[in-house]
C-alpha cells in the first residue's frame, strides 16, 4: 500500500474512532484503565529522565559559557528556555512514542491476532470505537500534567545540578530561571503536547488494528508503529514551531 | 432457521466461495467440514457478518442480513453466539468480566442480576469457582468452556463456533462436543460448527456439509456420511484407518 494509502485509511479509522461510545459505563471504566496504562505508569520515566537531562542541560550550558562578560544567571535562562520550548514537550513525547507506541501497537495487534477483535465486531460493538477512543482521550488530557510536570523537574534538575557541582551558583540559576518568564511559551509547549498525545494514541492504534500474520508481524508493527510516530513528531513540531513562534 | 442461498465470496481474484446454498435448522447441531482452504473459515465467517458476500443471501429466519437497517443489524449481532478457534478471550479481563461484557455492553441490567447470570451459565459449562481467573491461568478445555459461556450469556438464537476442538486431548474434546450439543438441544438454537475433528462428525454431526474447493460437495447426518458413496467425502472423512474400520463395521451391521 502506498503512503497517500496508508494516510487514507488511517483518516477513515479516525472517523469510526470518533464516534459516541456505544456504552457510557463501560467507556468510563476503559478510559480510567488507559489513564492508568498510558499516563501513571509513564510518571515514573517522564520524571526519571526530565530532572537527569535538565541537570545536563544546566552543567553543558555552564561548561559552555568561558566568557566573563557572560553572566552566570544565563545558565538558568536557557536551560528554562530549553526545558519549556522543546525538551519537556518534544523530547518527552519521543520517549512516551517509544514506550507507550509499542505498548498500543502490540495490545490492540495481539487482540487482532487472537481474534479479539474479531469477537468485539461479531458483538456489534464498534471495536475501533471501544479500543482507540480511550486511548485517544487518556494521552490528550494526561499528557499536559506529564509535561507540566517535566517543565518542573528539568528545571529543578538543573538547580540541583549547580548546587552539587559548585560550577555555578543556585543562586544566579534561579535568577535566570525568573527572568523574562513568557508565558506564551508554557501555551506553546502545551498546543504541542496536544498534538503530539493525539499522533502517540492514534499512529500505533492504527498499525494494531491493521496487523496481519502472527506474532512477529505484530513485532514488526510496533517498530513501524514508533518509527511512524516520532517522525510525524519531529514533522509536527517543526510546522508547529513555523505556526506558533515565527 | 438460517437459509444460504448461493453465497459467492472471494478476495481480489481468488473466489473462495462458489454459489453456495444450505439451511441450518434450529435444535440441531450443524458440522461444515472440508479440506484445509476449501473455504470452511470464509464461509462462517461471512454468516456472522465479518465478510460481505459478493453475491448470494443469507436469511436468519426470514430476515436477509445484507438488508439489515442499522439497528436490525444492532439486534441481529446480540442474537449471534461465537465460539472462535483460539477461544479469542480478552486477557486483560478476568473470567467473570469476559462473560459479563456482553451484558454490560447492552443490557440494562443491575451489577447483582449480571452477576447472577453468569455465574448461572458458568455453571451450566461445569467452570465454577473460576470468575476470578485470568485467561492465561486456564487449560485450553476450560477457555474453550469460558468461550461458549460468553457466547451463549446473551441467550442466542444462533450459535457458531470455528473448530472448537482444535488443541484440545479427546477426553476435552467429546466434553466440548457434548456441551455444545447439550445447549443447543436445551435453548434451541441454531448451532453451525466448522470442524476438521471426525470424532465430532460421528459425535454431533445432526447436520453435515461438505465444503470441497469452495463449493458444497454433499449435505447428510451422520448416519448417512457412512452410507455415501461420494468419492471426495469418503476420501476425506475416512482417510485414517480407524474411520474405515468403522465405517466397514457400521455397513455391516445395517446390512
Amino acid at each position: 500500500m502506498t503512503y497517500l494509502g496508508h494516510a487514507g485509511k488511517y483518516f477513515i479509522m479516525l472517523g469510526q474512532v470518533f464516534k459516541r461510545p456505544q456504552k457510557g459505563r463501560v467507556f468510563r471504566e476503559a478510559l480510567f484503565k488507559e489513564f492508568d496504562e498510558l499516563g501513571l505508569k509513564s510518571l515514573g520515566i517522564v520524571a526519571f529522565i526530565s530532572f537527569f537531562i535538565g541537570g545536563v542541560i544546566a552543567l553543558q550550558t555552564a561548561l559552555n559559557i568561558e566568557n566573563p562578560f557572560i553572566p552566570q544567571y544565563l545558565i538558568g535562562f536557557a536551560t528554562k528556555r530549553s526545558v519549556i520550548l522543546e525538551f519537556a514537550p518534544t523530547f518527552c513525547s519521543i520517549i512516551l512514542a517509544g514506550k507507550v507506541g509499542s505498548y498500543i501497537t502490540s495490545s490492540i495487534g495481539t487482540m487482532r491476532v487472537t481474534e479479539q477483535i474479531d469477537a468485539l465486531e461479531v458483538m456489534g460493538i464498534n471495536s475501533l470505537n471501544h479500543l482507540v477512543l480511550p486511548k485517544v482521550l487518556a494521552t490528550i488530557f494526561f499528557y499536559p500534567f506529564l509535561i507540566v510536570l517535566a517543565m518542573f523537574l528539568g528545571i529543578f534538575g538543573g538547580w540541583v545540578a549547580g548546587l552539587t557541582s559548585t560550577m555555578f551558583s543556585e543562586i544566579d540559576y534561579m535568577q535566570g530561571v525568573q527572568l523574562e518568564f513568557n508565558p506564551f511559551l508554557v501555551k506553546y509547549a502545551l498546543i504541542k503536547t496536544l498534538v503530539f498525545a493525539f499522533l502517540i494514541a492514534t499512529v500505533p492504534s492504527y498499525h494494531g488494528y491493521y496487523v496481519k500474520g502472527g506474532s512477529i508481524a505484530v513485532g514488526k508493527a510496533s517498530t513501524q508503529a514508533v518509527v511512524w510516530t516520532i517522525i510525524l513528531i519531529v514533522i509536527a513540531n517543526y510546522f508547529l514551531t513555523q505556526m506558533l513562534l515565527t | 432457521m438460517i437459509i444460504v442461498d448461493k453465497l459467492h465470496k472471494g478476495f481480489g481474484d481468488v473466489k473462495v466461495l462458489k454459489g453456495i446454498s444450505t439451511s441450518f435448522e434450529p435444535g440441531k447441531t450443524s458440522l461444515i467440514i472440508g479440506q484445509s482452504g476449501s473455504g470452511k473459515t470464509v464461509f462462517l465467517k461471512t454468516l456472522i457478518g465479518l465478510h460481505t458476500p459478493e453475491s448470494g443471501s443469507i436469511s436468519f429466519d426470514g430476515r436477509i442480513n445484507t438488508k439489515f437497517t442499522t439497528e436490525e443489524k444492532r439486534q441481529w449481532r446480540q442474537e449471534i453466539g461465537m465460539v472462535f478457534q483460539g477461544s479469542a478471550l480478552f486477557d486483560s479481563q478476568t473470567v467473570e468480566e469476559n462473560v459479563m461484557f456482553p451484558l454490560k455492553m447492552f443490557k440494562k441490567q443491575t451489577a447483582e442480576e449480571m452477576l447472577e447470570r453468569v455465574n448461572f451459565v458458568l455453571k451450566r459449562v461445569n467452570l465454577e469457582n473460576s470468575n476470578h481467573k485470568f485467561p492465561a491461568e486456564l487449560s485450553g478445555g476450560m477457555q474453550k468452556r469460558v468461550a461458549i459461556a460468553r457466547a451463549i450469556v446473551m441467550n442466542p438464537k444462533y450459535l457458531f463456533c470455528d473448530e472448537p476442538n482444535s488443541g484440545l486431548d479427546p477426553n476435552t474434546a467429546i466434553l466440548i462436543d457434548n456441551l455444545i450439543q447439550e445447549i443447543t438441544d436445551e435453548y434451541q438454537i441454531t448451532t453451525v460448527i466448522n470442524t476438521h475433528d471426525m470424532n465430532s462428525v460421528m459425535e454431533i454431526g445432526e447436520k453435515i456439509v461438505f465444503l470441497k474447493d469452495g463449493k458444497k460437495a454433499w449435505e447428510g447426518t451422520k448416519n448417512e456420511i457412512f452410507k455415501t458413496d461420494n468419492e471426495a467425502v469418503v476420501k476425506f472423512v475416512y482417510s485414517s484407518e480407524l474411520f474405515k474400520k468403522v465405517r466397514l463395521a457400521y455397513l455391516n451391521e445395517t446390512k
